[in-house]
């Protein structure tokens, strides 16, 4: 069984997910947007990925960049690895994909502010 | 000294003054100058790498770095000028500003109309009860997060982080994925001060400990942090002294509160409102000083970057008007009235005559279900929504239209 609260509206339900006979017995929840949620949390928990990246030559030593996807929640540790290993040259556009399709998720990691050379 | 002319001068360049000096010229404004102190326009969004933003105006999740840019690429296109690396010292109630930079030197800027967007502050160790030493490595959590961030500095190696309000919830996800252990987050409150969406998000997704009712209750170390003490506080907010427990960490990280930036505005003499603690202002966000206006974070703190857009287009609107002859430097004016569980509203009040809709953004004193907001005129209704939850950090707001006289009530009470 896993607990967890619901945040697609303040009212934060604390919705309980358990396994009975190979079906999801999802409780707690006031709406259905609430089961969503906690099936999916339960089945395929997903995270937007934001990091910074080195850069050099430019106004600052870092960009921040982000997903264009959600990111398997247990794949955020090894992208963030990936991220952390490169080294862009400034300068850098908004929008501009650093890391296509990262380790095979099917997301593209682009910048999300443009960074001026020095 | 450099004399310039103006329509509007826009002063801070982060999203309530980018929104305000572009809408400026959307209205029509002519000569529009934005003066920002850093070297670059986009305010604190420029250390808000994390995703969140304009779910309201863009519909989808956004960084705040990314939220600014569509704004400053805007304002870029828009004719506006700019002014970064200039700091604004002085404002004068007859709307003429002192600002500085070091290729200018010293300016003199005659407006029409000003917008304030200096934004806020964040409440330091100084402002709290931190009781111990004074070694290095106490900072707040934006400090830490431009630190991080921007420049590309890790500041500690073992943070505990005091205050759980949102900058300090993000700020324990992003420290511990740059490799800073993170002990755990100590709230003064029963209650945790930033959003459940954060709590969860960037607590409980890393296992970051709460503690509610919990304080720092002393800070070691002589030069640099070498540990604190942390403590349970009783219903009197008082150390329960056998709960004491010391952390060695070489980073404590505040999280305490933000308050508007008012120096400026206090030098020109506005009327400032002990709740918000930011200036009282109209409808249109206009302050006691004829032709001053002011926006976003400056005005009130309201987290949500999609409300400061909002209050600064609200504002430069009025500012524009204004410049034109179309409203009023000495309209009467009467106090929007509060009832139940509202503990602020802004604007605070409105004129007399005033005609039209407008956005009125409001919080509520303690945390309710299923609740009402109903905006009353002459004991008419003029605006509501529903909340299947209220609660303090969750700012709510409210478009209301057909005020009659100037008599405007707004409510939070439970339904039915
Ligand atoms: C850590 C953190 C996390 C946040 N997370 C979210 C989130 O997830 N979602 C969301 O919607 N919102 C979030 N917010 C809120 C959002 O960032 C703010 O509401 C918004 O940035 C406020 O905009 P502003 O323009 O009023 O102030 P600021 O962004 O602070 O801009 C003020 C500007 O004025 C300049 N200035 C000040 N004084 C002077 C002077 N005398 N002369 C010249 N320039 C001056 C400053 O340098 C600054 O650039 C977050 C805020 C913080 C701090
Ligand atoms: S279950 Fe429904 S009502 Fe409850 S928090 Fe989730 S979305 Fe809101």
């Amino acid at each position: 069984m896993k607990e967890y609260t619901c945040i697609v509206c303040p009212r934060s339900c604390r919705i309980t997910v358990e396994e009975k006979d190979g079906e999801l017995v999802i409780t707690g929840n006031t709406c259905k947007r609430g089961y969503e949620f906690a099936k999916n949390e339960y089945t395929d928990p997903k995270r937007m990925l934001t990091t910074t990246v080195k850069v050099t030559g430019g106004v600052l030593p870092r960009i921040p960049v982000i997903s264009t996807q959600e990111v398997p929640k247990d794949r955020l540790e090894d992208c963030l690895k990936v991220l952390y290993g490169l080294e862009l040259k400034a300068p850098v556009q908004y929008g501009e994909i650093i890391c296509e399709n990262i380790l095979g998720t099917g997301v593209d990691i682009k910048a999300s502010r443009t960074l001026q050379a020095k | 000294m450099k004399e310039i002319r103006t329509d509007i001068t826009v002063v801070g360049g982060g999203p309530a003054g980018l929104a305000a000096a572009v809408e400026a010229k959307r209205q029509g404004a002519e000569k529009v100058l934005l003066i920002e102190r850093d070297f670059e326009l986009g305010g604190v969004l420029q250390q808000c790498i994390h995703d969140g933003f304009g779910l309201h105006r863009f519909k989808r999740r956004m960084s705040g770095a990314e939220y600014a840019q569509k704004f400053i690429d805007e304002c870029e296109a828009s004719g506006v000028e700019v002014f970064t690396d200039t700091m604004v010292l002085e404002i004068t109630k007859d709307r003429e500003l002192y600002a500085c930079n070091s290729t200018d030197g010293m300016m003199h800027i005659q407006s029409g109309a000003i917008i304030l967007a200096m934004g806020c502050r964040e409440r330091t160790a100084g402002q709290i009860l931190l009781l111990g030493a004074r070694p290095s490595g106490v900072m707040t959590a934006g400090s830490v997060q431009r630190y991080i961030n921007m420049e590309g500095y890790l500041p500690g190696t073992r943070a505990v982080i005091l205050g759980s309000g949102d900058i300090g919830l993000i700020m324990a996800r992003r420290m511990t994925l740059e490799g800073i252990q993170v002990e755990g987050v100590y709230e003064v409150m029963p209650n945790p001060g930033g959003l459940t969406r954060n709590i969860v998000q960037c607590l409980e997704d890393y296992n970051i400990p709460l503690h509610l009712s919990s304080t720092v209750s002393f800070v070691h170390g002589r030069d640099t942090l070498e540990g604190v003490t942390v403590a349970k506080l009783d219903e009197n907010r008082k150390v329960i002294k056998e709960t004491e427990r010391y952390v060695p960490c070489d980073l404590l990280v505040l999280a305490v509160g933000l308050i508007p930036e008012n120096e400026l505005s206090k030098g020109a003499g506005i009327e400032l409102d002990p709740k918000t603690r930011g200036p009282v202002v109209d409808q249109d966000f206009m302050t006691c000083v004829p032709g001053i206006f002011a926006a976003g974070n400056v005005a009130a703190v309201f987290d949500l970057v999609d409300y400061v857009s909002q209050s600064a287009e609200i504002a430069a609107r009025g500012a524009v008007k204004f410049i034109r002859g179309e409203k009023k430097a000495d309209a009467p004016l009467c106090d929007v009235k509060l009832d139940g569980n509202v503990n602020f509203v802004i604007p605070q009040k409105v004129e007399a005559s005033f005609e039209g809709t407008r956005e009125f953004f409001m919080r509520v004193k303690k945390p309710d279900a299923e609740t009402v907001l109903q905006c009353t005129t002459e004991g008419e209704p003029c605006g509501r929504a529903l909340y299947q939850r209220v609660a303090p950090p969750e700012m709510l707001a409210c478009e209301v239209s057909g005020v009659k006289n100037g008599d405007l009530t707004i409510s939070v009470a439970p339904r039915g």
